[in-house]
């Protein structure tokens, strides 16, 4: 059935119907020459059809009508879980997997060995890298990302549109890079510290040199397509993997690509973020914390007890949590700006509650939003001052002597080091905001924390001149970077809104307090009163379901916005808003107006916009709905 | 016992009704108890079921079973190449870059017509094959190109697959280089330093550079390879049309930049280690002619003894042979396989230019490429009364309405020019050049802008800069590299196309008007078989034109080789896989099958760790390749009296190669 519905929308982008007006009518836009011929050839070849009707137009074919045709070459750089990986080498319990895909496509293998899948996913605990033995890499070309499942499109939508005015191989580049691990271990991992200066150590091996591959692709692009710069096209944590390489491309090397400082001003014409996560998602510190958002969180309501049991001895969501902490990347995407930016413990910043106010109707709430995670509900609601909060960093230096492995088992979570005291105590202290989150974060997971600080920073910058910024672990960080002197690049932030996102958590601690248990949940009894915006231990805000709104949008529409001290060279930023639409009826599949963190790349009017920058017109100003 | 069963209840639930019925009409009640419906619905249940319970059983098959089988009827297996190296302590070293040759790649489809809805970036070649099946013509049509300038007929783009997924598989199952990315893969390879160079293999190979930048594309992604694996130049592996491609690559890379990439005359040696040719059509393949001349081949041919008839007809309306013509003629790259070097190399009316001789010795001549009848074949030249066709009256083909769509250049040609080809009986590879222009000028006047079939006289002479030579071995120099190495790789033991017996179809109308004579066989041991003379080589491409320019052309200093690159001629003699459950067999010596071979990828893989030539023990010769008459004696003995080019005529060339050629005393 849905295979078929697909098929069907398939053929609406295929077919140049316009979909909305009878083909008798007149084509309300540009009537050129070649039309009355092509409606002579609709008219031979096709019958009217329902989906026809009841589908839009392919933005690709509207603007072929229109006369455009490819102009810049485009780069994709797809964003966290949706690129594809595929194994180079396994243990012999994967035997015959040999270049299949463990991410990606069908997922065969989970149902088939997961024991064996989850251990060729994960990566080394201590390197943040490959365990020996192993080698998984990320799909090359444009099959990477297209479709993450069958039938569930990624970037195809896009692709195909492109496809319409002439895009094709030459000129549509897919960035590959492994979305696990760091953004610097994507290039090269080990630098060997001479006398005199940094090397690249060939003999103890490189990863992919994802970022070498990039700044080559980008310059074979421009120079074979007649010295047209490059439309960047990121998406979700595609964004910071950009302004990673923003910052690379033009360091001096061995830590960076040694461009030169002109390099990024040369190539780039424009950078289209999609759903970018400039600034972190708080739901990255529940899926650190407890390997559960709230799809997790809903799913054990309706059946509790379901991932609570051992069932078929498999620990479930102790063996996710394992896997994704090995992922340095997911520390990426960890809230940033500490209180500054974002918002602080005693009173929610005007940003997040404006945006609230509009989605949530209540506006008088007395719900704290900075507390990204708070223990019980009254906790998250109540003032400050009543708040009872321990000093977190206390607890973190006695952590050491806290070791009580009495558990015995594979799984390994970090928990089981912990003692119930260092447990209860962290419950004990209530509320963590956007800057305690961090610590309790380096509590419940040290290795991982330890792993990933060297990589990433949350913070948000007082002098960017202080030469410690020239570290790559600042690189991702907006807020502590300078955008590349470039005043002609362009940078878009193209997001949906009006989907309730998640924002904060309301936490309680895990009933069963045995062995190898995540000691904490989220509590999924706190619900909020009809105008509120908790349901479910979550509190929700204005975001396109997956990022909020101050994450996509903050950066475009103040933090870049003229020249500032983050964008010195005063690149134009602007700010493109979808809102949500859900899909009218069955045959629209995922939706045509869908403001979904992922199915905005099938969003008729983002594609349009795309397209059109593509073509080298230029866009109008800023289209926004929510709270800028 | 269960068929039994089955009836039984329903005849108790029915026994009421049919007494009723009895009293009304009692004829047919007593035909119903043994319907057919019941058992055939329980037939039909018992297939599926069945069908069920083997994929389920499938699916739960681990991995290895078949190996387990395999190794519990034959024992053992020997390691594959890759794990026996990894044992012995090799490492990925140089970056290898691949270069599939033709029909081996895949190509996708981008943009296309409306019958061709819903492929868009789905497979036309390569794969499945499905869309062949589903709708030929529009597939036919998708796969051609513009007749008039070898490029996308205009509102189709089709488009080669990138990555090491072009070639890997060519059908699902059948491996092109699956097994050697594999290999090389368990001593530490990866996408990052392995490197599909896929390109459109139907154009012309400039033309990859015009419309796709191919060129450039393999330029930079070699640059690069070098640069991120510490400065290591690369292996470059080409196979079949692969090798002539990589050729034009190496001159096209040095080349000043408009025509060229512009990188300098000391690119090839800066970033090229090795180039493995892996059964390179160097000087050309026989093949390549019928398939040109009348789109047939020794499987065609074989296939039209077997089944007169079948494909001589308008099966299905299809036409199929006058299709495939028509689609394989747009293809430029075919004509980058057309005999090269003329009869010096190849044998005149009288010679039979440079051959093993695999099969007993007879009075044939290798050099008749073309013969019209067996006899003609096999006479002495003097005997031979030929009309010169050159300049014959083409004249009109009276059926020329009837064909319908189907074009190939023969609706151009009438009764007589039909005739003054046959009349000329014979064609070497010189004049089969001239035959090609004389049936297919449109054809050949494009692949005249970009391939060039000649030996040069003296290659300091500006023209020779022109890119049409640069595929063309005995047209360039081969770049000032000395520490690079060239590897000639292919298998031998293998009956091969060389020479073809032809005879005029019988209705001409709208066929093909001419067809390979299956009826000519020799004796027994003859190399004559159904109307193709066989030599030795890898079934695809003989010994000649796989082996001889590493053995002779560019064998020490030579005018074409003046740095002096050393050359290896590594030899696979065929042998049949033993048993099925080996598949294609390990010690192949076919032209795709040696992909698999275990000798030659650990060849391979020892050279991309790092060892040189001598290291793997220099030549290693089955063929009598070295025994081979000098090239000085081959071009004496040429003696053909028509109008041949004047740039193939041998006494012209004779002192240059005797001076240039032999003086490294080789």
């Amino acid at each position: 059935m849905a295979s078929s519905i697909l098929r069907f929308r398939k053929l609406c982008y295929v077919e140049p119907v316009n979909c909305f007006s009878d083909p008798k009518i007149k084509d309300p836009i540009g009537p050129s020459e070649a039309l009355p011929k092509q409606r002579k050839q609709r008219k031979q070849g096709r019958e009217w059809r329902c989906w026809d009707m009841c589908l839009p137009e392919s933005p690709g074919l509207k603007l072929k009508d229109r006369g455009l045709s490819a102009l810049h070459p485009v780069v994709l750089v797809p964003g966290i879980v949706t690129g594809g990986l595929e194994l180079w080498e396994g243990r012999p319990c994967a035997e015959g997997l040999f270049r299949k895909r463990l991410w990606g496509g069908s997922f065969t293998e989970i149902f088939k060995r997961p024991l064996c899948w989850l251990e060729h996913l994960s990566l080394d605990n201590e390197t943040g890298l490959d365990p020996p033995g192993i080698r998984v890499r990320a799909v090359p070309g444009l099959v990477a990302a297209d479709y993450f499942s069958p039938g569930y499109f990624v970037w195809a939508v896009l692709i195909e549109n492109l496809a319409k005015i002439g895009y094709e191989g030459k000129n549509l580049y897919m960035t590959a890079y492994d979305w696990r691990i760091s953004f610097q271990n994507t290039e090269a991992h080990s630098l060997k510290f001479d006398s005199c200066c940094v090397k690249i150590d060939w003999a103890s091996g490189v990863r992919d040199q994802a970022l070498s591959r990039l700044k080559s692709k980008i310059e074979l692009m421009f120079v074979t397509n007649g010295y047209k710069k490059v439309v960047v096209v990121p998406h979700s944590m595609g964004s910071l993997y950009f302004l990673h390489f923003l910052k690379w491309v033009e360091a001096p090397p061995p830590m960076g690509g040694g461009g030169g400082p002109g390099w990024c001003a040369k190539h780039i014409k424009t950078i289209m973020n999609i759903g970018p996560a400039f600034l972190g998602v708080p739901r990255a510190v529940s899926n650190i914390f407890s390997a559960e958002a709230k799809d997790i969180a809903f799913a054990r309501s309706m059946a509790p007890g379901f991932l609570n049991s051992d069932m078929f001895g498999l620990q479930t969501l102790e063996r996710v949590l394992r896997v994704s902490r090995t992922w340095d990347s997911v520390i990426s995407l960890l809230p940033k700006g500490g209180e500054t930016a974002s918002s602080q413990a005693n009173h929610s910043h005007p940003i997040t509650n404006s945006s609230n106010g509009k989605l949530c109707f209540g506006v008088e709430d007395p719900i704290q939003f900075g507390r990204i995670i708070s223990f019980g509900k009254d906790s998250s609601q109540l003032p400050s001052s009543q708040l009872k909060l321990n000093d977190v960093k206390e607890l973190l230096q006695n952590r050491a002597n806290q070791k009580e492995s009495s558990c015995s088992g594979e799984v390994w979570t970090e928990y089981e080091d912990m003692s119930k005291e260092s447990i209860q105590a962290i419950a004990e202290n209530k509320a963590y905001t956007v800057k305690s989150y961090l610590d309790l974060l380096r509590f419940a997971a040290p290795g991982m924390m330890k792993r990933a600080e060297a990589h990433f920073s949350h913070g948000i910058a007082e002098n960017l001149d202080d030469p410690k910024y020239s570290h790559y672990k600042y690189w991702s960080n907006p807020l502590e970077t300078k955008l590349p002197d470039a005043p002609d690049m362009e940078i878009h932030c193209l997001y949906g809104v009006g989907i309730p996102t998640e924002r904060s958590y309301v936490y309680k601690l895990s009933t069963s307090n045995k062995c190898k248990r995540i000691p904490f949940r989220i509590d999924d009894s706190a619900n909020g009163n009809d105008g509120e915006c908790l349901k479910s231990g979550v509190y929700f805000v204005d975001g396109d379901e997956s990022v909020p709104v101050i994450s996509t949008g903050y950066m475009c529409a103040r933090g870049w916005r003229g020249k500032t001290r983050f964008n010195p060279s005063g690149s134009p930023t602007r700010i493109r808003e979808y809102r949500h639409k859900a899909p009218a009826n069955l045959f629209e599949g995922r939706g045509f107006e869908s403001g979904a963190h992922v199915d905005i790349l099938g969003n008729v009017a983002m594609i349009e916009d795309i397209m059109r920058v593509a073509a080298g017109e230029e866009l109008g100003g800023d289209r926004i709905y929510s709270i800028f | 016992m269960l068929r039994h069963r089955k009836p039984k209840p329903q005849l108790e639930e029915h026994d009421e009704e049919e007494k009723k019925l009895k009293s009304e009409d009692p004829a047919p009640t007593s035909k119903k108890r043994w319907s057919c419906v019941d058992s055939c619905c329980w037939f039909i249940g018992l297939i599926c079921s069945i069908w069920w319970l083997l994929l389920f059983l499938y699916n739960a098959m681990p991995a290895s079973f078949p190996q387990y089988v395999t190794e519990a009827i034959t024992g053992p297996l020997p390691d594959p190449p890759g794990v026996k190296l990894q044992k012995e302590g090799l490492k990925a070293k140089h970056p290898v870059v691949f270069v599939p040759g033709i029909v081996t790649g895949g190509l996708e489809l981008w943009e296309g017509h409306h019958c061709a809805d819903g492929l868009f970036r789905k497979r036309l070649w390569g794969g499945s094959f499905g869309e062949l099946y589903k709708r030929p013509l529009c597939w036919v049509e998708h796969m051609s190109l513009d007749n008039e300038t070898g490029l996308d007929p205009s509102g189709v783009r089709v488009r080669p697959v990138t990555g090491l997924v072009a070639a890997d598989y060519f059908a699902p199952g059948y491996f092109v280089w699956a097994v050697l990315i594999a290999n090389l893969a368990r001593i530490g390879y990866e996408e990052k330093t392995m490197y599909m160079a896929a390109y459109d293999w139907r154009i012309s190979f400039q033309n990859t550079e015009v419309r796709d930048q191919t060129l450039s594309r393999i330029k930079s992604n070699i640059e690069l390879m070098v640069a991120t694996n510490g400065g290591k130049k690369v292996v470059v592996i080409p196979h079949s049309m692969g090798v002539l491609y990589f050729l034009h690559f190496m001159k096209w890379v040095e080349s000043p930049a408009p025509m060229g990439g512009g990188g300098g005359s000391d690119w090839c040696a800066k970033h090229i280690k090795a180039v493995m040719n892996i059964g390179g059509p160097f000087l050309g393949v026989p093949k390549a002619v019928t398939g040109l001349f009348s789109a047939e081949a020794k499987d065609v041919a074989v296939a039209r003894a077997l089944a007169p008839g079948f494909l001589d007809k308008d099966f299905f309306r299809l036409q199929t042979l006058l299709h495939v013509m028509r689609m394989t003629r747009t293809w430029d790259s075919t004509m980058s396989m057309i005999p090269k070097g003329g009869d010096v190399i190849w044998g005149g009316l009288d010679c039979n230019g440079a051959n093993g001789r695999q099969c007993q010795a007879e009075n044939f001549n290798y050099g008749r490429i073309v013969s019209f009848g067996k006899d003609v074949a096999e006479a002495e030249s003097s005997k031979i009364e030929r009309t010169d066709f050159r300049g014959a009256v083409k004249g009109n083909n009276f059926a020329n309405g009837s064909c319908q769509d189907v074009w190939t250049e023969y609706q151009d040609m009438g009764i007589g020019g039909i005739k003054a080809v046959a009349d000329y009986k014979v064609y070497t590879a010189g004049s089969i050049l001239d035959l090609l222009h004389f049936i297919a000028p449109k054809m050949m006047k494009r692949g005249d802008a970009h391939f060039s079939y000649g030996i040069a006289e003296n290659l300091d002479d500006p023209e020779y800069q022109h890119y049409k030579y640069w595929s063309n071995p005995l047209e360039t120099r081969l770049p000032h590299a000395p520490e690079m190495e060239i590897y000639s790789m292919y298998g031998v033991g293998i009956p091969t196309e060389r020479a073809y017996v032809y005879k005029l179809s019988p209705t001409t109308d709208c066929n093909i008007p001419f067809q390979i004579d299956t009826s000519a066989d020799g004796d027994d041991d003859s190399c004559l078989q159904g109307g193709v003379f066989l030599v030795n080589g890898d079934e695809t491409v003989p010994v000649l034109s796989a082996g001889y320019m590493c053995a002779k052309g560019w064998r020490g200093k030579t005018r074409f080789n003046p740095s002096g690159i050393p050359t290896y001629v590594r030899e696979y003699d065929h042998a049949p896989p033993a048993t099925l459950l080996e598949g294609r067999g390990t010690q192949s010596g076919a032209h795709v099958d040696i992909m698999g071979n275990f000798a030659l990828i650990e060849d391979i893989i020892r050279v991309a760790a790092g060892a040189t030539g001598e290291d793997l023990g220099g030549d290693q010769v089955y063929s009598d390749i070295f025994k081979w008459p000098k090239w000085t004696d081959l071009a004496s003995q040429s003696d053909e009296q028509g109008h041949r080019p004047p740039i193939m005529r041998p006494e012209l060339i004779l002192a240059a190669i005797e001076d240039e050629m032999w003086q490294s005393g080789r």
